[in-house]
């Protein structure tokens, strides 16, 4: 390999001789923000501090979720255990028996797994992914003083809390949350006597998600808008990082498809109130006909995966954008194919609205139109295949530091081709009327898209916690964090393969019933042990987060990584503004490493007299 | 001749384009898909069978009519503000105003004519879509009548200046009451053919 000169920049010098006046700091707003505690660090209109709000949220929730989870495996691994020492926590979700032994009553089984897939879904890697990044990077990766408008921004975020607050109290009703899975299916989610869930539980389960789309819309907005018309003077399209382009296309997919989950879900609020018929036909409830006539649940079906398609994309492209940046950032290397990677988020982004109904297999669907979306489904993995080609390809002849970050970004992409494998499967009707709604498909999107989903994430949160708090986290924890996840992750979702082959169905209470699945009581104890010990580290790495804003190391250099990207060429903690002076101005793309003898040269320094910015 | 009687701020650039417009045209297109979702359901679910035909009420016509004009009006009173035309700007918002609640009005008159034929929301999903498209819109409607609020108490009763504010003010409300139009255009012909 060719010598480097490793060079510090002087920023300062740069962006006071290079940057851009816009006057920001001479109009009276400049310093409006600097006000008390409340305008500051709770109804904050810096993306910095509502990215942070988001991500701490993000991550009561997915302890909550991750809890739940525990205490369902407990019952699939160790259907006997004496659960009575839940009681203070689970109260009369808990039924003790006559000689004392405690179990898990069936009803708050389903209702755990349904608050489990929707809150890790939608405020965990929705909200929490994709809410903390893009409000923290886009506006610092642009060059842009905030976002379009920081006041629907700040309204974004706490339609979200609303939403948290309203799913919340539902954890707490006598009935119990909704307990008819995360996608809310009628007649479960339509009829209030359907189940102990379907009532009171299901109207709140309907209000906090309405919420949250708002806040997802209100967000996403934002995002575009700033995307578009915020970029720094010299910040082209094609010199965009990956990470915002990742994040932009993901608002837009949000804006398409969240607006039609809101329609299925108008209809289906009507059902519940007014009586309508949409997703209701012929129903006898103990004999008695009800009055619903001529509706079809089915259509729920298709406007719920109209939405719920992309949103696993919605999910995937920032970790996908996310580790884009972590490899070439700790493998010194410029991202590989950097137009075929934003091609192909384009690309997955366009497929992801044609192809819903291959959630919907079984419903009865017309196999020659089942065709149509096998035949899209299997073409996502084409853009897919790329990405992953070129992540590989970008650690190629790298100079590798495996730092946390860096461990994680690998991980993502261990787990997306493993998950990404059992898709084609999927995707395929004749296996997918097989495998449907086996513990293969719980393996498999739990792989793709929520353990992978996750390492992007930690590897964006280790990452970044330098610039959002001005402290490292501690970096042994972090890889003890990182080879504990990793592990129990694959060992509890490894062997979910063979049950779903087996045809274990997925949503059972208990298989004390079929024989035959008794060979799985132990693999069923090792993916709970698994489990428990996955939880474990997620709570060093809560520690690990917590203590270091207040403990950790500080941070000593603006640019700790060495990265190109315009946030570290703002100071540490800049306050509101994010450039305290000029704004930088960029003449080259994000990914210039070992360029012409030099380790990195950051966006804002131009180009030599002999180079070009071609990439 | 009218006289050019609004003073101009220093911050006057005409009608030039800025986020907060194009955040309206996203959320436009949002809404747009709201409506889009809807009308695929109707469509599968009318295709479906089991479903009530029935004449739409006849004072759509004019609701139609009348919206168009409100329409109509805004555009006027925005052009008479780039202008610097009071009186004119004042009207124009006053009318659109008037009109949007005539809408309303001749809207609901719509559905309890509906209702008293035996088309109730609960009945045939043929009649339940109808009130929830129809109802959608009107719901938007109101929104939009809010913010129009707004902008006529000020223009009548507050101090009428040219500011750059004002004028990406009127154009989100403009762009978002044309759409309105629009989108019942769309549903009116889309109900009325595809019954």
């Amino acid at each position: 390999m060719a010598k480097v000169q490793a060079i510090d920049y002087d920023v300062d010098k740069y962006l006071e001789e290079q940057g851009y006046d816009d006057h920001f700091h001479e109009h009276e707003h400049g310093d409006k923000y600097k006000v008390s505690f409340i305008s500051k660090y709770i109804f904050s209109t810096d993306h910095k501090i509502i990215a942070k709000q988001y991500l701490i949220t993000g991550m009561v929730w997915a302890f909550i979720g991750a809890f739940f989870s525990l205490i369902f495996r407990l019952q699939l691994g160790y259907p006997d255990m004496d659960l009575s020492w839940l009681r203070p926590i689970l109260g009369g979700w808990i039924n003790i028996n006559s000689e004392g032994v405690g179990s898990l009553s069936p009803d708050f089984y389903y209702a755990m797994v349904t608050i489990h897939g929707t809150v890790l879904v939608f405020f965990v890697l929705t909200a929490g992914l994709s809410g903390t990044f893009s409000n923290f990077l886009i506006p610092l990766q642009i060059g842009a003083r905030d976002m379009a408008s920081p006041f629907l921004n700040m309204l974004s975020y706490w339609f979200f809390f609303l939403a948290s607050v309203v799913m919340l109290l539902s954890l707490f009703l006598e009935s119990g949350p909704f307990a008819g899975g995360w996608v809310a299916y009628p007649p479960l989610s339509a009829l209030p006597q359907a189940m102990m869930g379907s009532g009171m539980g299901m109207n709140l389960w309907l209000i906090s998600l309405v919420f949250f789309v708002v806040s997802v819309l209100l967000g996403g907005l934002n995002y575009i808008t700033t995307v578009i018309n915020l970029r720094t003077k010299g910040m082209s399209f094609w010199r965009l990082p990956l990470t915002v382009w990742s994040f932009f296309i993901t608002a837009i997919i949000g804006l398409l498809s969240f607006p039609v989950l809101v329609g299925g879900f108008i209809l289906l609020l009507l059902d519940r109130l007014l009586g309508t018929s949409f997703y209701l036909s012929d129903i006898f409830i103990a004999g008695e006909a009800l009055h619903h006539v001529g509706g079809s649940p089915i259509l729920y079906q298709h406007l719920f995966w109209f939405l719920g398609h992309p949103e696993v994309y919605i999910i995937i492209l920032p970790a996908m954008g996310i580790v884009s940046e972590v490899m070439s950032t700790h493998a010194r290397r410029p991202i590989f194919g950097y137009k075929a990677m934003v091609y192909s988020i384009i690309a997955i982004g366009f497929l992801s609205f044609l192809v819903w109904a291959h959630h919907m297999f079984v419903s009865g669907m017309d196999p020659f139109l089942a065709n149509f979306f096998i035949l899209f489904t299997l073409i996502i993995a084409v853009p897919s295949a790329v990405k992953v080609f070129n992540w590989i390809t970008t650690l190629y002849k790298g100079n590798i530091h495996l730092t946390v970050p860096m461990l994680f970004a690998i991980g993502f992409v261990s787990f997306f081709i493993s998950g990404g494998l059992t898709g084609l499967y999927l995707g395929n009707a004749p296996i997918d009327i097989q495998m449907h709604d086996t513990y293969f498909v719980v393996a498999h999107f739990h792989i793709v898209m929520g353990v992978a989903a996750f390492f992007g994430m930690f590897a964006g949160v280790y990452h970044w916690f330098p610039k959002m708090f001005g402290r490292y986290m501690n970096q042994t924890l972090g890889k003890i964090h990182f080879w504990l996840t990793i592990v129990a992750a694959y060992m509890v979702f490894w062997p979910m393969h063979y049950l779903g082959v087996a045809g274990v169905p997925r949503r059972y209470y208990t298989f004390d019933s079929f024989v035959n699945f008794s060979q799985f009581d132990t693999l069923n104890q090792i993916i709970t042990i698994f489990a428990l010990v996955g939880f474990t580290a997620q709570l060093l790495f809560a520690f690990n987060f917590f203590y270091s804003i207040f403990y950790g190391k500080k941070v000593s250099d603006r640019n700790p990584y060495r990265a190109n990207t315009l946030e570290w060429s703002a100071p540490t903690n800049p306050g509101h503004g994010n450039w305290p002076g000029k704004l930088p101005v960029v003449h080259r793309w994000p990914y210039d490493f070992h360029k012409n003898g030099s380790d990195y040269r950051p966006q804002y320094v131009p180009l030599d007299p002999d180079e070009r910015d071609v990439h | 001749m009218v006289r050019q009687d609004i003073k101009y701020r220093d911050d006057f650039r005409g009608a030039q384009f800025h986020p907060h417009v194009f955040l309206m045209w996203l959320g436009l297109v949002s809404i747009a898909m709201l409506f889009a979702g809807l009308i695929s359901a109707y469509i599968v679910r009318q295709s479906a069978g089991n479903w009530l035909e029935f004449p739409l009420p006849g004072i759509f016509i004019y609701s139609t009519l009348t919206i168009v004009v409100s329409s109509a009006t805004l555009a006027w009173a925005y052009r008479s503000y780039l202008r610097g035309w009071q009186r004119s700007y004042r009207q124009g918002l006053f009318l659109t105003f008037l009109l949007g609640v005539a809408f309303l009005v001749m809207q609901y008159l719509g559905w309890t004519a509906l209702y008293q034929r035996g088309i109730g929301i609960s009945g045939n999903p043929a009649g339940s879509f109808l009130y929830v498209l129809t109802g959608l819109h009107a719901l938007h409607l109101i929104g939009g009548l809010f913010a129009l609020a707004v902008i006529v108490y000020q223009a009548w009763w507050g101090h009428v200046q040219m500011s750059q504010r004002q004028v990406i003010r009127l154009k989100i409300i403009s762009y978002y009451w044309h759409f309105l139009m629009i989108l019942w255009i769309i549903l009116y012909g889309f109900l009325y053919f595809t019954r």
